[in-house]
């Protein structure tokens, strides 16, 4: 048990460690936050490269690798320019390892400081949307799976496979079309859309803006996991120790929540943990949709603007909490699944 | 134990070995047809391509880009049937050749991924060692990154110079080469995992052992017995996979960082739609995304069905 938590652990660090050499490859190259300045007159050439200086992006690689091992920046000076791509990662692996994440080159604030206010609302958005969605596509799903091939179950099939097949853009803009524009035009009570700013502070107002959001998200999430549900309860279902169970005379009831439940919900727990990134990428779209301030928006505002510091960040945390999940889903159901032995 | 008991035992299989010997395709060809989802997606495509072709002989491209300023934001009418854009381009002109754009990236892109899986997983599983733990784990780390996060900003790389590219004629945004391959790019991974898991399984069987021993080169076995073998499970793999790159292209180009206009793609017709919805334009929404749910339903109908019959045991049924 302790061995394979050990070699897990292993095997995340080595992936974590290629993500942010993928990741910060692809940032350096995809972004070039001169390219701002290109058609500004009277900037001259000794201006850009100030500019560069200040950005970091002259950057060499021993100068990279002294902060890395934490030596003063005076040291720096001493070390020639013209570093690489391998030296600058190195430098901002190391800053990294330490929490931080550099400075946006746009709104000059810490990276890590833009993250920690963001990351709250998209987490209050997930998590109010996973929390619904689980109970919803459990009861779909139970129902389903219990009146088989009934009317019930092809109505709610039919759904959840249509509904898999949405873009979430389709169903987050359908939404907003219903309850913030036409109820507005036919003089109804209507939900907010987002684009005005709201006072956070103000819990009613909080949770009116995020009527729209979380139901879109609950929509997508649940026409997945519906199915899912299911077939996973049917399965157990048709297993002898359920037979058994009901020729010991339990009620339907008793056998359903008692006996199949438990053991149909497993592959359910695994499945949410891993669809993690999945979900991280349904937030950005409705939080472009919704202009939700959240992480998703803020990685997508910044991206189109290669402001490389933010990107990069925002690539780290939301990788790193893909991985971090990857692993506690793996040790719940170890946990909660005594049957399973892992050597 | 006698195997015939065991297959008359059985009533599904025995309805399958009834009458003349069939060979494994033909066996997966009768399980498909009887599978009326698939069957209705099949039909569905084929009326979506039909349109999709069709339309574009009745109406030159020419239309479908051509901006109309006085014309914006019409509602559907005799003239313009969806309505139109923001520009003043007419909806249904540019859903015929947004359709066109969108299946021709799904299926490019899904050529790349599955070529690029078949080969990553594959060669891991075939040499294992340590060649296995460096793909496994770079295909983990693609995993971890949230598909769409890696897709904008790869889009964004690549995207830097985009230049017209003209084919048979007709001109295309260089964007729709980029996000093809970058769809491509970050989506070989499951196909990868399911490859090598097969693949694993396979070379430990004894025929590999024979073909070996005669001296068949890697390169051979690896194409001519393994990938094979391990077929039924990449087509069906590369039927869901057409679906999510459909979906994955009408995302990014949503958000503004796929396809470039004046070339349309379901997927672009509705960047920022959110706020011409805001002045009711409801047909700039619900056309386009009407053309992409009916295309991916009929393209998971049909991919259900196909693993319902290349894998008869599967229990997910519709």
């Amino acid at each position: 048990m302790w061995a394979y938590i050990l070699r897990r652990l292993v095997q995340a660090i080595i992936t974590l460690f290629i993500i942010t050499i993928v990741c910060f490859i692809l940032t350096r190259l995809s972004s070039d936050p001169m390219a701002q300045y290109a058609n500004r007159p009277g900037l001259t050439a000794a201006d850009k490269e100030r500019i560069r200086h200040q950005l970091g992006l002259d950057r060499t690689i021993p100068v990279a690798w002294i902060r890395w091992v934490g030596l003063p920046p005076e040291t720096e000076k001493k070390i020639v320019d013209n570093s690489g791509l391998p030296i600058q990662y190195i430098n901002w692996l190391g800053l990294a390892l330490q929490g931080e994440l550099g400075t946006s080159f746009f709104s000059k604030q810490p990276v890590s400081q833009l993250i920690a206010e963001r990351l709250p609302l998209t987490l209050l958005l997930m998590a109010t949307a996973l929390t619904i969605t689980v109970f919803i596509a459990l009861g779909l799903g139970i129902v389903s799976a219990v009146k088989q091939y009934s009317l019930t179950d092809n109505i709610i099939t039919a759904l959840s496979f249509i509904g898999y097949s949405m873009p979430i853009f389709f169903i987050a803009l359908g939404l907003m079309l219903i309850f913030a524009v036409q109820f507005k035009a036919w003089g109804l009570p209507y939900l907010p859309t987002g684009a005005d700013v709201w006072n956070r502070r103000d819990m009613t107002e909080l949770i009116r803006h995020m009527i729209l959001p979380v139901s879109c998200l609950v929509i997508i999430q649940t026409a997945g996991y519906a199915r899912y549900v299911r077939s996973s309860i049917l399965e157990v279902l048709s297993l002898d120790y359920i037979r058994t169970a009901r020729a010991k005379g339990l009620t339907e009831r008793a056998v359903l929540y008692k006996h199949a439940l438990r053991n149909a919900a497993l592959p359910f727990i695994t499945i949410l943990g891993l669809d993690i990134p999945y979900l991280l990428s349904g937030a950005i779209v409705t939080e472009s949709v919704y202009a939700w301030p959240g992480m998703g928006r803020l990685f997508w505002e910044y991206a189109q603007r290669g402001d490389f510091p933010v990107v990069l960040g925002v690539l780290l945390v939301v990788s790193a909490a893909v991985v971090v999940f990857s692993i506690l889903t793996d040790l719940v159901y170890t946990f909660i699944d005594p049957r399973i032995r892992l050597g | 134990m006698s195997s015939e008991i065991e297959i008359t035992d059985i009533p599904q299989l025995k309805a399958e070995t009834a009458g003349p010997a069939l060979s494994p395709s033909q066996l997966i060809w009768r399980r498909f047809r009887k599978h009326k989802m698939a069957m209705a997606g099949i039909v569905g495509i084929i009326i979506l391509l039909i349109f999709i072709v069709a339309g574009a002989v009745i109406v030159p491209e020419t239309k479908a880009n051509e901006v109309d300023l006085r014309a914006r934001l019409s509602t559907p009418s005799e003239l313009h049937w969806m309505g139109t854009d923001s520009t003043g381009r007419d909806v249904f002109n540019r859903i015929i050749y947004g359709g066109q754009i969108s299946l021709l990236v799904g299926i490019l892109a899904v050529s790349i991924s599955v070529t690029l899986g078949t080969v990553m997983g594959g060669i891991a599983a075939y040499y294992g060692g340590w060649v296995d733990s460096i793909l496994m784990r770079i295909t983990e780390s693609m995993l971890s990154i949230p598909s769409l996060f890696l897709l904008i900003v790869l889009g964004k790389y690549l995207g830097k110079e985009v230049q017209t590219i003209n084919i048979l004629g007709r001109s295309f945004s260089g964007s729709v080469g980029i996000v093809i391959l970058v769809i491509g790019l970050t989506s070989w991974m499951y196909l990868a995992r399911i490859v090598r898991a097969n693949v694993l399984s396979l070379k430990e069987m004894d025929y590999i052992a024979a073909s070996k021993s005669l001296g068949a080169s890697n390169v051979r076995i690896f194409f001519k017995h393994l990938v094979p073998n391990t077929l039924g499970a990449i087509i069906v793999a590369a039927t869901l996979g057409l679906a999510t790159a459909i979906l994955t292209e009408a995302y990014v180009s949503f958000l503004g960082l796929g396809i470039q206009p004046p070339t349309a793609s379901w997927g672009n017709m509705l960047t920022g739609a959110q706020s011409f919805i805001q002045r009711g334009a409801w047909w700039m929404w619900l056309f386009p995304s009407l053309f992409i749910v009916f295309t991916i339903l009929c393209i998971n109908l049909l991919g259900d069905g196909m693993r319902d019959a290349f894998d008869p045991h599967s229990t997910r049924h519709m």
